[in-house]
């Protein structure tokens, strides 16, 4: 146990926290950075080849009409794209409904999956099968996934409505999940809750197995109790592992498209603006405006990884 | 070095698990325990479980009201339908290569790239970071087109036309797998213990040598919980290999079941659907059930005692 | 492939005897439990035969020898129950040509199915010579197609609305290969039960919903009076149409491109349909799809629905509960002026790739696809609706699907086309534009009559695009 203690330091900096310049001043470390450049490498030569291009080529046609298998001649429009998209009001209602969609399912999420990660990290009589349980729904295909949540929800056959209804008297009369537009939205978000918890309670486990058991030890000779010690100990321990988890899971509710359209297609009362950008891109084949959604997308959610990285090293401090 | 060691989590376990206290508090708060398991059980399982009863069903059975909780009658035709149908398996050894090319190929990178990330000193180390999280903030719609261009080697640059190969959903793959890799085992290798490897280094071991064959040992754990997600990533990845893709050379499962159709285009094979998402999800279970050791054993496991 | 395999294959496609799978599980050992469970299955899958490809006579057709030994790439549908018939049929072309076709199977989703073709076509693809599109494709793929007048020319006559919906400027983009309507399904049991008959008006409709609604739910809580489409997505245009066609309103845009959607009898129509939701028809319908509404109307828990021919044979089937008590015909019409049936037309083309590299093999593919005798054996073999008006005559498809008799007059004379081909390459701009308006008006988010000057706006800005 003391061993641990002694290779994990408390005051482990946490990513993209660095203190202090990066600036190596010895021959080691020109040595270092030198190594640290070659290894990092093929990860570079990965962007630069299947991620540079697009990015460049999405910025490009934004300022473009193109469209695709068109027989039209694309032409440079200047901001055009852009001005329009901000004064159109489904962009904004669908901006709406995605940052309502991400804040709502990422907390559930985080919240779940912390629980599901405690759960799972403690030791009781059959946590392997609830281990392994939790991780079907991550596994389960998403195209098909959506289809049967809304076969599950379906307003006269499906089998949420039975159960509730017909087994367990919750509800007096059938709802129509999906349609209501009180129901609507809460439904979409609890099959995302369901998808993707356990990539969230898989990356915070990792998280929670750094965490040196002394320290708890510690701290109940000093007589804190469970829930003192998750505030005081866990929480500011897994961090590191919250912010990745946070940013990866943020990054992908943001551009949350298959739920949203298997269950309302194009409706505008539930649009999202990967949705929107798809219905751009795709069936209007447009991908100047929709390169232009795209982008802004992308600001989003640049904008949304500062202010996580901003707020954790709040917290630090 | 003692990898296998059990993990110490016994430590956190007076955190979740109530104590066997005889007091009511204790009663309650174990009862409540348990509820809580089995609702999350129900809520993960079910889903599934409904998907099973779903593919036996006969066809006209899917829609009956009140719905029926096991088949009346029981419908093996929708397993035979798959499992019968050759393009279908060869659409599974597809992704079985795809997913498990990439996800090699992210951990190779992912791992080299996030040891210099995590521990050595260099400048544009955060530039680098979010350059590589960069990658996968754009909607994978938006950068369809030019993957397109690119995967068809019809871009500015003269490449090999990759169009409906497997290395082309590789290579694509690794535009959402690489920077999950990276930022993980990033943190993964910055909250490493640093007295092994100093310890290797003043041996007179180079940076690399230490990370290959101290760090990288160690980071084992690590290395499967990614690797895992990135797999299932790469397996349940649809809009790329439907893109990049026209026929049973390189398309995926996730195409193949996206393609079943009833008589017509209207009509929904629901319970094939259903049968063929069960058959591809029960590799990925077994998979986590083969590895879940490993994922639990978690960063510290053993790796102290060196 | 052996023979025996080759049986067990059909089998497995539902298109072998009884007798002759158990012959050939008996061949090769199969044990006899196993293949009665292939039977079965096929047969559930499928109730389709055989009998109209094993009658396929390609005397008449001329297909030409000259381009012997050339390979072809075509993209025909999705992965169902009828591609081992499809497959039977491409080799029959290529004994007749020696041209050899590699066939592909495309998305289910024709909403991918079509970016699948505009990532090709964009990229000028060599890759793929011939493929399906949809009837609402021709304005939009055009600038990619060969000119097939010349080969429909030579097939016969096909209905002249589906030939001039696949005809852009001059151009013959597609030759009609299977077409579709929406049509009105009823239980026959139950409108006899209550003493009605087939509604002629959507207000007969809604009574004879209300009332067999209101009788059956005593017994059956979950009974509906009629179920549709109503998500937002591309079906809501075709229900959606037919509503203000039936009722005189126009059709969105008339093939002058004069923009007609802003009219009373089209906002009528509109706020009619409005008045089913949560009455005669379920809440949940706005959400539905084809096959939402089919699961309701299958398991015997509605009185009508709008639907495709598709569900004709599925209602029909020998597993199904209502099997023998089905009516089908024209939907209703309005009580205007100007009502008339109206039935949105549907159905598949076959279009040739103008990047092609073998040209003249992709047209005699798409010719013989489309021929007369195809159509026949598609048409006894998987009820698929003809294009070529004189087989709605013909004695062996009428003995096979009955109920094609009566849709000639269909597509004859009823059958609407989507304003697609007016509006060119923007048709999926107009058609989002306006699923998306009426999806509003049928869920009360919007009043009818606003949001409709307002679609009139967004298509008139459209239309100025072209």
């Amino acid at each position: 146990m003391s061993a641990i203690s002694d290779v994990l330091p408390a005051d482990q900096p946490p990513i993209l926290n660095m203190k202090g310049g990066n600036k190596p001043t010895s021959a080691v470390g020109r040595r270092q950075e030198r190594l640290a450049w070659i290894m990092l490498f093929p990860s570079l030569l990965v962007v630069a080849v299947v991620a540079l291009y697009p990015l460049f080529e999405t910025f490009r046609l934004s300022l473009t009409n193109t469209r695709l298998a068109s027989a039209r001649e694309p032409r440079y429009v200047g901001l055009e794209n852009y001005t329009d998209l901000l004064t159109d009001p489904l962009w904004w209602s669908s901006f709406q409904h995605t940052v309502q969609f991400t804040v709502i399912s990422v907390l559930i999420e985080t919240v779940l999956g912390m629980i599901i990660a405690l759960v799972i990290n403690s030791n009781f009589k059959g946590r392997g099968l609830v281990r392994a349980a939790i991780l079907v729904p991550w596994a389960i295909p998403t195209v098909v996934s959506a289809t049967m949540w809304q076969w599950m929800y379906h307003d006269v056959f499906g089998v949420v409505n039975d159960m509730a209804v017909n087994r367990l008297h919750i509800l007096p009369d059938k709802v129509a999940w999906i349609a209501n537009p009180s129901t609507a939205l809460w439904s979409i978000i609890a099959v995302d809750v369901w998808k993707t918890t356990p990539f969230m309670a898989l990356l915070l486990l990792a998280g929670l197995q750094v965490i040196p058991g002394d320290v708890y030890e510690a701290s109940t000779v000093d007589g804190a109790n469970r829930w003192q010690q998750f505030w005081q100990i866990t929480l500011p321990l897994v961090a590191p592992a919250l912010l990745v988890a946070l940013i990866f899971r943020t990054l992908d509710a943001f551009r949350v498209f298959d739920v949203i359209f298997v269950m309302k297609g194009y409706a505008t009362e539930t649009m999202s603006v990967a949705v929107m950008a798809r219905q751009t891109l795709i069936d209007k084949a447009r991908l100047g405006e929709g390169s232009a959604i795209a982008a802004a997308i992308f600001v989003c959610i640049s904008v949304l990884v500062v202010i996580y990285t901003r707020l954790i090293k709040i917290e630090e401090a | 070095m003692a990898q296998n060691a059990v993990p110490s989590t016994e430590a956190l376990d007076h955190l979740v698990v109530p104590k066997r206290k005889t007091d009511v508090v204790g009663i309650i708060s174990r009862v409540f325990f348990w509820i809580l398991i089995v609702a999350l059980m129900f809520y993960t399982l079910f889903p599934f479980y409904w998907a099973i009863v779903s593919s036996l069903k006969p066809n006209n059975e899917i829609f009956a009201t009140p719905a029926t909780y096991w088949p009346r009658n029981l419908d093996l035709s929708h397993y035979q339908f798959v499992l019968s149908n050759g393009k279908f398996l060869q659409a599974l050894r597809n992704s079985i290569i795809v997913s498990v090319g990439t996800t090699l190929l992210a951990l190779l990178f992912g791992a080299t790239g996030a040891y210099a990330l995590g521990r050595l000193k260099f400048r544009g180390r955060t530039a680098a970071l979010y350059l590589i999280l960069a990658m996968t903030m754009f909607p994978a719609v938006a950068i369809l087109g030019s993957l397109f261009q690119m995967v068809r080697g019809d871009w500015f640059l003269h490449t090999p036309n990759l169009y409906n190969t497997k290395t082309a959903l590789v290579i694509t793959y690794l535009t959402f797998a690489l920077p999950f890799t990276v930022w993980v085992l990033t943190n993964f290798f910055k909250a490493m213990p640093g007295e092994l490897e100093e310890a290797a280094l003043v041996d007179g071991a180079t940076n690399f040598r230490a990370f290959w064959e101290i760090l990288l040992p160690l980071a084992m754990p690590g290395l499967v919980t990614t690797g895992l997600l990135a797999f299932i990533g790469a397996w349940n990845e649809y809009l790329y290999a439907l893109t990049f893709t026209t026929d049973y050379r390189a398309k995926t499962v996730q195409v193949a079941i996206a393609q079943f159709s009833g008589n017509t285009e209207y009509e929904l094979p629901f319970a094939n659907k259903m049968a063929a998402s069960v058959i591809v999800t029960v590799p990925l279970i077994a998979l986590v059930l083969i590895f879940q050791r490993k994922i639990l054993a978690g960063l510290t496991s053993g790796a102290v005692k060196g | 492939m052996s023979e025996t395999k080759k049986t067990l294959v059909n089998a497995m496609n539902g298109k072998a005897s009884r007798r002759s799978v158990l012959k050939a599980a008996a061949a090769v050992g199969v044990a006899a439990p196993f293949a009665a469970g292939m039977l079965q299955g096929g047969i559930q899958s499928a109730a389709a035969g055989e009998d109209g490809l094993a009658a396929l006579d390609l005397s008449g057709l001329n297909l030409s020898k000259d381009y012997d030994g050339q390979e072809i790439s075509v993209i025909l549908g999705a992965d169902g129950p009828a591609v081992a018939w499809e497959e039977a049929l491409v080799a029959k072309f290529t004994e007749a040509t020696g041209i050899k076709v590699n066939v592909v199977r495309g998305p289910e989703s024709a909403t991918e199915r079509l970016a699948q073709y505009q990532q090709l076509l964009g990229a000028q693809a060599t890759d793929v010579d011939a493929m399906m599109i949809d009837v609402i494709w021709p304005g939009i793929l055009a600038p990619h197609a060969l000119d097939l007048t010349a080969a429909m020319d030579a097939n016969g006559q096909y209905f002249e609305r589906i030939v001039a919906n696949n005809t852009v400027d001059g151009t013959l983009v597609g030759i009609p290969w299977y077409t579709d309507a929406g049509l009105l399904y009823w239980r026959s049991d139950l409108v006899e039960k209550y003493g009605l008959g087939q509604p002629e008006t959507w207000a007969d409709l809604e009574a004879a919903a209300k009332t067999i609604m209101e009788g059956e739910r005593a017994e059956n809580p979950d009974f509906q009076g009629f179920v549709w489409q109503g998500a937002a997505y591309e079906g809501l245009t075709c229900d959606a149409l037919e509503w203000q066609v039936s009722n005189g309103g126009g059709h969105i845009i008339e093939p002058d491109g004069t923009v007609s959607i802003n009219n009373p009898s089209a906002i009528d129509a509109f706020n009619r349909a409005k008045s089913w939701v949560g009455t005669i028809s379920p809440e949940g319908v706005t959400t539905y799809k084809e096959e939402d509404a089919r699961g309701v109307w299958q398991d015997g828990n509605a009185a009508f629905m709008r639907n495709w021919p598709y569900a004709w044979s599925l209602a029909q089937a020998d597993d199904s509960v209502i099997k023998g008590k089905v009516g089908v015909g024209l939907l209703p019409k309005g009580d205007g002026p100007d009502a008339q049936n109206a039935a949105t037309l549907g159905g598949w083309q076959m279009m040739a790739s103008k990047y092609s590299e073998h040209p003249e093999a992709a047209i005699e593919f798409c010719r013989f696809l489309t021929s007369e005798p195809v159509q026949r054996a598609h048409a006894i073999d998987w009820s698929r609706l003809p294009t070529i008006e004189a087989l709605y005559d013909d004695a062996a498809v009428l003995e096979a699907q009955p109920f094609f008799g009566e849709l000639k007059p269909v597509f004859l004379g009823g059958a609407v086309p989507r304003p697609s081909t007016v509006s060119a390459d923007l048709y999926n701009d107009v058609s989002t534009a306006y699923f998306t308006a009426v999806n509003e008006i049928i869920t009360g988010q919007a009043d009818a009559a606003e949001r409709v000057a307002a679609l009139e706006t967004e298509l008139k800005d459209i239309m100025a695009e072209l």
